[in-house]
């Protein structure tokens, strides 16, 4: 089967004052038509920007591409023409983040925004742009299927007359829009309170069950990623280090940067369980550590560790980034 | 277990700072629009500064009659003409720069220096202080700030010191607009609520965490202001209300040259083409600053 | 028993807006808490959390009420009067960077309580404040050092270091770690809670985080809409809640595992502190409402644990 989403050996930079900051070191990562993955790190580990990469987000320079390719749908995502850009961003590949309000237009009614993003969506599919009152009513449709109580009413309101909960739910919605094949969620629910979590996280799991959306959720919460996913990538410094089946991946890590990270989450279920840090900080991406990004923090480095970047490798049943990955059990 | 602690060296204690400032000269380096402002703008203070020195014509600035050379064209004699006394033009226009300098710095200080205290007391402390000299503020704003001007110099009589003090009366309430929206901002970080946490006073914490936080928007308005302040005194000189002929003054000088356009184009034109130039390097080069110092603002 | 550090009663703060309408974003609470115990105060945003901190703390003026700090009722003291309570309790914010002045050194941000509070000045202060970074885990060479160099958890220990200065009883943490790495807020509430033995300190700790609350914390206070709706003994609350909202705040917890996506156990959202529904204010959401609750307003009620719903 051909992968929906092939990320091969892809590696980016940022050129700055300080010189080259390499943020991706070759990620591999193919996603099947139907997958939920979510990817999980924390700050600068790079989840971020890969997600932005794959609709061609980050902007060039100051990025810069050192190798590697993304295929959406077998096609090359950085040779695209504009045409093909605007196709992939609407109908292959929506995306919603963090914060809505940056998303939303301030001084325009939320039915006026969703109009334009349904025609530009007509445009981009080399279809006839649908007149204002029947993409209105799409709006309206699009509205009442993410759950918000009285959608035509709604379309008249302004983003700041809305709940975080709500304007999350009107991103959604123009998210789905398109049609898109794949939904990238990039912390979606992390600015919002958490029984407003629970509510847009189920409204998601619906989307993706009913709709069939390929699913890439990106959260530094392990919580979140375990509701939704069924596969798990971890990244740290900007490498994959383990991509696992979830249910394998909470039971049986096995890179111990994933179980450093399941040991620090306090968890309400098991009281006893005395939270434990992962000694250090994150690496200076500027002059990363040479070898594997994780060895100078790694309670299992030797001294291979630091001379020789470990590959994913297949290991008890999950790709994992690790030397020792047999003996860490 | 030792208390006093090995000082460090200068440059160990700065090397923030120092990377910081290395930062800002990389960032501001590479801007085009930035660094043609600098460059103006460093031409415009050499010329100030070593003007009488450099000029062929030293005395044609205090008004020199040299009538036989009256109303000459441009030429290698003289490169930007001659004006109706015979006076070098070129000589004339680059002397000038330093009446524009200390006029620019004077309007700009006296606002700044009245300005940013009242704007800090109206953001910091709020309440009836900040009704009293917002409204004051709003006064003053409320009134076109060049008819204003006019009329304080009708009260005191034309000449460039009242023109001075004129524009530095009616120029303060942009800072206090500016300083206070900053200092009402920061009134409630978390860092000033800290050191109210333990005691703080007033006074330490408007001069250590609130003042120099302010700084950097400061800077940027009156690196700016300069431009606006050397059009604004140059526009009462050319109604008759600020410097007066003979003085080296370019308002003043296009006001006498109007009467001699368009035949005698020179004298009108390189006047106002240095009024240009400096007001655009002033312009620009706060341009480079505030995208440097003050980067949130910039993006719209 | 022990007689309470801290003793809050009625504690209310109202922010009045145009047309005789108010914001009442603390709508009269009851605290106590004793030497060396540690209490969470959880709830969602806008459940008034926050001001309960900075009412404690004075930084903002409380309507009315009573605070109580060793027998002292300091909501109504002057600042020259307020001094030496500034030495016994410290506060500590959610957000590291914005604590820290931008343009101050670290030793200078360590060093103002003491220059505030005249404790220390010359090689005295040095000798501190490199002693105070020791003991919150930082090398000497970060006392020249600005914010702006420093990652987040080095920065919290900053933080907490200035907040030791003064050898405070109280600390009130304003979601300490919310701003921060797991692996970071791993280390951080494991320091937080050596601190707290080592030095006999007690903590009001608040966080929207509840398995955060439930590592640290002894008690804890449940606030929705400006009142405290249920408190009791961390383990009592967290296992068996008695309140509805308190349930739903635990139902909504994702636990650190796959597949355990919980229903969503509450519709709509908290409604504004401007327009507090008549009766129980959690009544609109709540799925036990009965006809009184829209009516009558409960009280807190009960010993050990205590819990404001007429269902319970």
């Amino acid at each position: 089967m051909t992968p929906l989403l092939d990320i091969r050996g892809y590696r980016l930079a940022f050129d700055g004052f300080e010189g080259r900051a390499e943020v991706l070191d070759g990620i591999d990562l193919a996603v099947q038509p139907g997958e939920t993955v979510g990817i999980v790190g924390e700050t600068g580990c790079g989840k971020s920007v890969l997600a932005r990469s794959i609709a061609r987000l980050v902007e060039m320079p100051p990025g810069r591409v050192l190798g590697g390719s993304i295929a959406f749908e077998g096609q090359d995502v950085f040779a695209m023409d504009g045409r093909a850009l605007a196709r992939l961003r609407g109908h292959g590949v929506a995306m919603i983040f963090q914060d809505p309000m940056t998303y939303l237009n301030p001084v325009f009614s939320i039915g006026s925004q969703m109009v334009d993003v349904i025609r530009a969506h007509d445009r981009a599919e080399g279809r006839s742009m649908r007149a204002r009152p029947a993409a209105r009513t799409r709006a309206a449709e699009l509205l009442a299927a993410v759950r918000l109580p009285e959608p035509d009413r709604l379309l008249d309101r302004y983003p700041h007359e809305l709940s975080g909960g709500m304007r999350q739910r009107v991103l959604i919605a123009m998210a789905l829009s398109g049609e898109p094949r794949m939904l990238v969620a990039d912390e979606p629910t992390t600015a919002l309170d958490v029984t407003i979590q629970a509510q847009v996280l189920r409204l998601i799991a619906e989307l993706v069950a009913t709709r069939g959306l390929t699913l890439l959720l990106i959260s530094h919460d392990l919580g979140v990623i375990g509701a939704l996913c069924r596969r798990v990538v971890v990244m740290y410094a900007g490498t994959v280090v383990e991509d696992a089946d979830a249910g394998l991946l909470f039971d049986r890590p096995r890179h111990p940067y994933t179980r450093g990270l399941l040991a620090a989450v306090p968890d309400l279920a098991r009281p006893d369980h005395r939270v434990a840090g992962i000694p250090g900080h994150i690496p200076n991406l500027l002059a990363p550590p040479g070898g594997c990004r994780f060895h100078p923090r790694c309670p299992l480095a030797i001294p291979r560790c630091a001379a020789e970047k470990p590959g994913l490798r297949d290991v008890d049943g999950r790709r994992v980034a690790c030397h020792r990955a047999e003996e860490a059990a | 277990m030792s208390v006093a602690l090995a000082r460090p060296s200068f440059s160990e204690r700065h090397a923030a700072t120092l990377r910081q400032l290395r930062f800002y000269v990389w960032s501001f380096g590479r801007s085009p629009s930035s660094m043609l402002g600098l460059a103006i703008v460093s031409v415009f203070l050499l010329l100030a500064a070593f003007g009488p020195w450099i000029v062929p014509y030293p005395l044609d600035g205090a008004g020199a009659m040299n009538l036989g050379n009256r109303l000459k064209p441009p030429s290698a004699a003289h490169w930007f003409g001659t004006d109706e006394m015979g006076n070098d033009l070129f000589s004339r226009v680059v002397l000038a720069t330093r009446t524009s300098l200390w006029v620019g710095l004077t309007i700009v200080g006296v606002a700044t220096l009245v300005g940013v205290p009242l704007g800090i007391a109206a953001g910091y402390f709020g309440g009836v202080v900040r009704t009293v000299i917002m409204r004051v503020t709003d006064v003053f704003l409320s009134v076109p700030g060049i008819v204003l001007a006019l009329a304080i110099v009708a009260a005191l009589g034309p000449g460039i010191l009242n023109g001075i003090v004129a524009l530095s009366i009616v120029w303060w309430p942009g800072y206090v607009r500016l300083v206070e929206a900053k200092a009402l901002a920061l009134r409630n970080e978390p860092f000033v609520e800290a050191a109210r946490s333990v005691g703080a006073g007033h006074a330490r914490i408007l001069a250590l965490h609130i003042l120099p936080n302010c700084t950097s928007p400061i800077i940027v308005k009156a690196s700016m202001d300069m431009g606006l302040a050397i059009l604004a005194a140059a526009s009462l000189g050319f109604i008759g209300l600020g410097a007066k002929p003979p003085a080296p003054e370019w308002g003043a000088m296009i006001s006498v040259a109007r009467t001699y356009m368009p035949n005698w184009w020179w004298y009108a034109v390189f006047p106002g083409f240095a009024i240009y130039l400096t007001v655009l390097g002033f312009n620009l080069f706060g341009d480079g600053l505030r995208d440097i110092l003050d980067p949130k603002s910039s993006r719209g | 028993m022990t007689a309470p550090l801290l003793e809050v009663t009625g504690l209310a703060k109202t922010y009045p807006l145009k047309g005789g309408r108010a914001v009442r974003a603390v709508d009269g609470i009851d605290l106590a808490l004793t030497p060396g115990e540690s209490l969470g105060l959880v709830g969602e945003s806008g459940c008034g959390k926050s001001t309960v901190a900075r009412l404690l703390l004075r930084l903002i003026e409380p309507t009315s009420g009573v605070i109580r700090f060793a027998g002292t009722n300091i909501a109504t003291l002057s600042d020259a009067a307020l001094r030496p309570f500034r030495r016994d309790a410290q506060i500590i914010f959610q957000n590291p960077h914005a604590a820290l002045n931008p343009r101050r050194t670290v030793f200078a941000s360590v060093a103002e309580p003491l220059v505030v509070q005249r404790i220390a000045s010359g090689t005295e202060l040095q000798g501190r404040v490199a002693r105070l970074l020791q003991q919150v885990g930082l090398p000497e060479t970060f006392l020249w050092r600005y914010p702006h160099e420093l990652s987040g958890g080095q920065k919290q220990r900053v933080c907490i270091a200035r907040a030791l200065a003064l050898e405070p009883k109280l600390v009130v943490l304003d979601e300490p770690t919310s701003a921060l790495d797991v692996s970071v807020q791993a280390q951080i509430l494991d320091f937080l809670q050596d601190l707290r033995t080592r030095f006999g300190l007690t903590y009001l700790f608040i966080s929207h985080n509840l398995a955060v609350v439930r590592q640290v914390c002894d008690r804890v206070a449940v606030m929705y809409l400006g009142r405290i709706v249920e408190e009791g003994p961390a383990e009592q609350v967290f296992a068996a809640p008695r309140h509805p909202y308190t349930r739903a705040l635990v139902a909504s917890v994702l636990p650190p595992r796959p597949g355990a996506l919980p229903d969503a156990p509450l519709a709509g959202d908290v409604p504004n502190a401007a327009e507090i529904p008549p009766g129980c204010r959690f009544a609109p959401r709540c799925p036990l409402r009965m006809e009184r609750c829209t009516r009558d307003d409960p009280a807190l009620e009960g010993n050990a644990h205590r819990v404001a719903c007429w269902a319970a």
